[in-house]
C-alpha cells in the first residue's frame, strides 16, 4: 500500500447523500479478475451526464472527493475504492462513511476523512466558487487545510490506522507477527466447532 | 408520518468502574470477547474467524495477492466457496453444467473469466466449491445457514455485506472487502475495532399479513441508511422471538441497509430446532456440548447498549419503498411523498432526485405504482418460506398480462425443496418463470436484469439507482406484496386481491 502522509490537490465538490457503492462503481465492471483498471467504471452511470461534476472540466485533475453524508454505504465491494484510487483520489472528505466502505479504503490508501456536515459544506462552497483552491489533507496532524479559504479543521482517525496509512503498512504482515498466538488459539477451539470439509 | 416505530433513545452505557467487577455483556461482545487472538492498548483486537464464505466477485484479486506473497489458506476447512453473483439462472441443467463450449448457459466472456478464476483458486488451495448445476449450489447467505455451518457464537465473514444475514443464528456475521478477504484466507483472523452495541426492541406481534421483510423496511425508514454505522445490531423482543428462522434471517439480512456491519438475534429454542440434524451442526456428545455453550450466550440481564430503538410490531402494515435507497420506504397505504414535506435540506434533497429517478409525482397512491417486472429471490427472501408465502398468494391466480415474474430459489436445494411441495407448478400455472438459484435479478451482474426504465416490485434488499440492471427503477417489498403485486400489475397486498 502507497503511504499516505499529507496530500495537497484540487478537489470536487459532490453535493449527493447516500452515495452507494453502486455508483461509485455499478456492478456490471466488477467481473473483472485484476485491482487495476477501475476508474474507467468510477460512477459511471452519472458521468453520462455531460453536467455531472467529474465532467465539469474545471474540476479536471482533481485528487480530492468532498461528498456529502452516508458516502459508500451499500456493497463490500472494494472496487469502489479501487475505482476511485485509479481515477486518481487520494482522500474523500465526507461527514459519515459506510462502516466497509471506510475499512476498505483504509486497506487500500485511500484517506476517509470525517468532518462535520458545516466544514464539509464549506469547503463545497469554497471549490465551487473557485475550482482551483487547494486543500491539504495533513494526515500527520490529523487536519484539512483550505487556507485561501480560511478553513483548518481537524479531525479523527485512531492512532493505530493512521500509523498503518503513513507507513504503507501491510495488514497480514502485522498479524503475522502474533502467529504463534493464533495457533493457540487454534488449539483451544471446541472440536465440536463445524468444518467445511 | 410513522407512528408505528416509536424511538426511546438511551445513551446511558456506562464504562465498568474499577474494582466494581464485570459489568453485564451482550450477546456480540460475549462472542467478541471469545474470539480476541490478541489485544493490546491503541490496536485493534485481532479477532478469530470461525467460517469464511467465498465467491467469485470479490476473491480472486485476493487469491493473487496470496500468490504474490507466496502464502498458502491457513484454514481451507473453515473455508467454503460458492458461484452465485454472476451465473445465469436459466440453462442449469444439473451437476456438471459446462462453463464454456456447447450447452454452456454462460455467454458472457468475462463472466467466465471469474468463475474460472475461483474454480481454479479453489482447486490450488484446496477450499470446498459449490458450482454451478450443484446440489449443494446457492446464494452464499442461504447456503451456510442450510448447511449448518452457520452456528451461534461463531465468528462469520464473506466479501459481501449481506453476511449479516448470518446473525439470524446468533452469530457475529459481517461484509469485508478484497483485502480482508486475503487477510482471513492468509491468517484465519481480522483486526477489527470494537463497535458500538445498539438494540432494536420489537414489542407486541406481527398482525396478520405484515411479514418481517415489512418489520426491517420500517426500521431501516426509522433509522435510516446511516443510523447503525459503527454499531452492531441486536434484534431483541416477543415480537423477534416468535419469528421464525427464517424471518430472522430475513431481518438480520438487511441491517447492512440501515448502515450496520452485522445484526443478530439471541439463540433460542427456535435456533437448536433449526441446527439440529443439518449436516455440518454438531452431533451425538458434541450436540450437547455445543447446546450448552449455545445457551450461555445470551447477553446478560444487567448488560447495556450505546443506543436502543424501540417498536411496536402490532402498528405495522406492508412496506415499500418509492425512493433509490432502503431507508426510502412507507406503508403500501400511503402516496409518494412531497420532497418539501422533509425539514432536513439533503432529505429534501435526496428526494427530489429519487422522484425524478424512479418517475414518481409526489401525492401519488403507492397502490396506483405500476410494475413491469417482479422479482421474487435473493439472499433476503429467497427460502422455502418465501416461496410458501408467494405461492400462496398466486395459487389459482393468473399474473397479469403485462407482467414479467422470476422466480429465483436461493439454493438448488431449496429448488428441490420447493420443486417436492409442488410450488414451481403452482408459479409455472400463475405464468411466472421458474429458475435455477443464484443473486440473479438482485445485482444486475448476470442476465437477470431490467432494462433502462423498467420498474420492478422486488423481495431483494437494495432499490439503489440501477442496482437490478442500468435505468432500472426498483421497489422493495416482501414476498407477499411481490406474489400480489404481480397479480394485479400495480403495488398491492394480498388483502387487496
Amino acid at each position: 500500500m502507497e503511504p499516505f502522509t499529507t496530500h495537497t490537490g484540487r478537489a470536487v465538490p459532490l453535493r449527493r447523500t447516500n452515495v452507494d457503492t453502486d455508483q461509485i462503481i455499478p456492478a456490471e465492471y466488477l467481473k473483472r479478475v485484476s485491482r487495476a483498471g477501475f476508474g474507467e467504471g468510477l460512477f459511471a452511470a452519472w458521468r453520462e451526464d455531460p453536467s455531472f461534476v467529474l465532467n465539469q472540466p474545471q474540476y479536471a485533475g482533481a485528487t480530492i472527493l468532498v461528498a456529502g453524508t452516508d458516502f459508500g454505504t451499500g456493497s463490500s465491494r472494494e472496487h469502489a475504492v479501487w475505482a476511485l484510487t485509479d481515477y486518481g483520489f487520494r482522500a474523500v472528505i465526507a461527514p459519515r462513511f459506510g462502516d466497509i466502505f471506510r475499512t476498505n479504503a483504509t486497506k487500500a490508501g485511500l484517506l476517509p476523512v470525517i468532518l462535520p456536515e458545516a466544514t464539509v459544506a464549506a469547503l463545497q462552497d469554497a471549490v465551487e466558487s473557485d475550482p482551483g483552491t487547494e486543500i491539504t489533507v495533513d494526515l500527520g496532524a490529523r487536519a484539512v487545510l483550505a487556507g485561501a479559504a480560511g478553513i483548518k479543521a481537524p479531525f479523527d482517525l485512531d492512532d493505530y490506522t493512521r500509523w498503518r496509512l503513513m507507513e504503507g503498512l501491510d495488514d497480514i504482515g502485522l498479524t503475522l507477527r502474533h502467529v504463534d498466538k493464533v495457533t493457540a488459539f487454534e488449539l483451544s477451539r471446541p472440536t465440536w466447532l463445524p468444518v467445511t470439509a | 408520518m410513522n407512528t408505528a416505530v416509536s424511538e426511546c433513545e438511551t445513551q446511558t452505557r456506562k464504562q465498568t468502574p474499577e474494582g466494581e467487577g464485570v459489568m453485564g455483556r451482550t450477546l456480540a461482545e460475549k462472542i467478541w470477547d471469545a474470539h480476541v487472538v490478541h489485544s493490546a492498548e491503541g490496536e485493534p483486537d485481532l479477532l478469530y474467524i470461525d467460517l469464511h464464505l467465498i465467491h467469485e466477485v470479490t476473491s480472486p484479486q485476493a487469491f493473487d495477492g496470496l500468490r504474490a506473497a507466496s502464502r498458502k489458506v491457513r484454514r481451507p476447512d473453515l473455508t467454503i466457496a460458492t458461484e452465485d453473483h454472476n451465473v445465469p439462472t436459466t440453462g442449469i441443467t444439473g451437476p456438471g453444467v459446462p462453463l464454456s463450449g456447447p450447452g454452456s448457459p454462460v455467454t458472457d466472456p468475462v463472466s467466465r473469466t471469474q468463475v474460472e478464476a475461483l474454480r481454479k483458486n479453489c482447486a490450488e488451495f484446496g477450499i470446498r466449491l459449490h458450482p454451478m448445476g450443484d446440489a449443494g449450489q446457492g446464494i452464499v447467505h442461504v447456503i451456510g445457514p442450510q448447511l449448518g455451518l452457520t452456528q451461534p457464537g461463531l465468528t462469520i465473514v464473506c466479501g459481501d455485506s449481506h453476511t449479516s444475514t448470518h446473525g439470524a443464528l446468533g452469530a457475529l456475521a459481517f461484509g469485508i472487502g478484497t483485502s480482508e478477504v486475503e487477510h482471513v484466507l492468509a491468517t484465519q483472523t481480522l483486526p477489527q475495532q470494537r463497535p458500538k452495541m445498539m438494540a432494536i426492541t420489537v414489542n407486541g406481534a406481527l398482525p396478520d399479513g405484515v411479514t418481517p421483510k415489512d418489520l426491517i423496511l420500517a426500521i431501516i425508514a426509522k433509522i435510516g441508511t446511516g443510523g447503525g454505522q459503527g454499531y452492531v445490531v441486536e434484534y431483541r423482543g416477543p415480537a423477534v422471538r416468535a419469528l421464525s428462522m427464517e424471518g430472522r434471517l430475513t431481518v438480520c439480512n438487511m441491517s447492512i441497509e440501515a448502515g450496520a456491519r452485522a445484526g443478530l438475534v439471541a439463540p433460542d429454542d427456535v435456533t437448536f430446532a433449526y441446527l439440529e440434524g443439518r449436516p455440518h451442526a454438531p452431533s451425538g456428545a458434541g450436540w450437547e456440548r455445543a447446546l450448552e455453550a449455545w445457551r450461555s450466550l445470551p447477553g446478560d440481564d444487567d448488560a447495556t447498549f450505546d443506543r436502543e430503538v424501540t417498536l411496536d410490531a402490532g402498528l405495522l402494515t406492508p412496506y415499500v419503498t418509492w425512493g433509490t435507497n432502503p431507508g426510502q420506504a412507507l406503508p403500501l397505504a400511503s402516496s409518494v411523498p412531497d420532497p418539501g414535506s422533509f425539514a432536513d435540506p439533503d432529505e429534501r434533497a435526496a428526494a427530489s432526485r429519487a422522484l425524478a429517478y424512479m418517475d414518481l409525482k409526489p401525492g401519488t397512491a403507492l397502490r396506483d405504482v405500476s410494475v413491469d417486472t417482479v422479482f421474487l429471490g435473493s439472499c433476503t427472501n429467497g427460502r422455502l418460506e418465501d416461496l410458501r408465502a408467494a405461492a400462496g398468494v398466486l395459487r389459482g391466480r393468473r399474473i397479469a398480462p403485462s407482467i414479467r415474474m422470476l422466480v429465483v430459489p436461493g439454493s438448488m436445494q431449496v429448488r428441490a425443496q420447493a420443486e417436492a411441495e409442488g410450488l414451481d407448478a403452482v408459479f409455472t400455472a400463475a405464468g411466472a418463470e421458474w429458475r435455477a438459484a443464484g443473486c440473479s435479478m438482485c445485482l444486475g451482474m448476470n442476465p437477470d436484469k431490467l432494462a433502462p426504465g423498467e420498474r420492478s416490485a422486488s423481495t431483494s434488499n437494495r432499490n439503489f439507482e440501477g442496482r437490478q440492471g442500468k435505468g432500472g427503477r426498483t421497489h422493495l417489498v416482501s414476498p407477499a406484496v411481490a406474489a400480489a403485486t404481480a397479480v394485479t400489475g400495480h403495488l398491492a397486498a394480498p388483502a387487496d386481491l
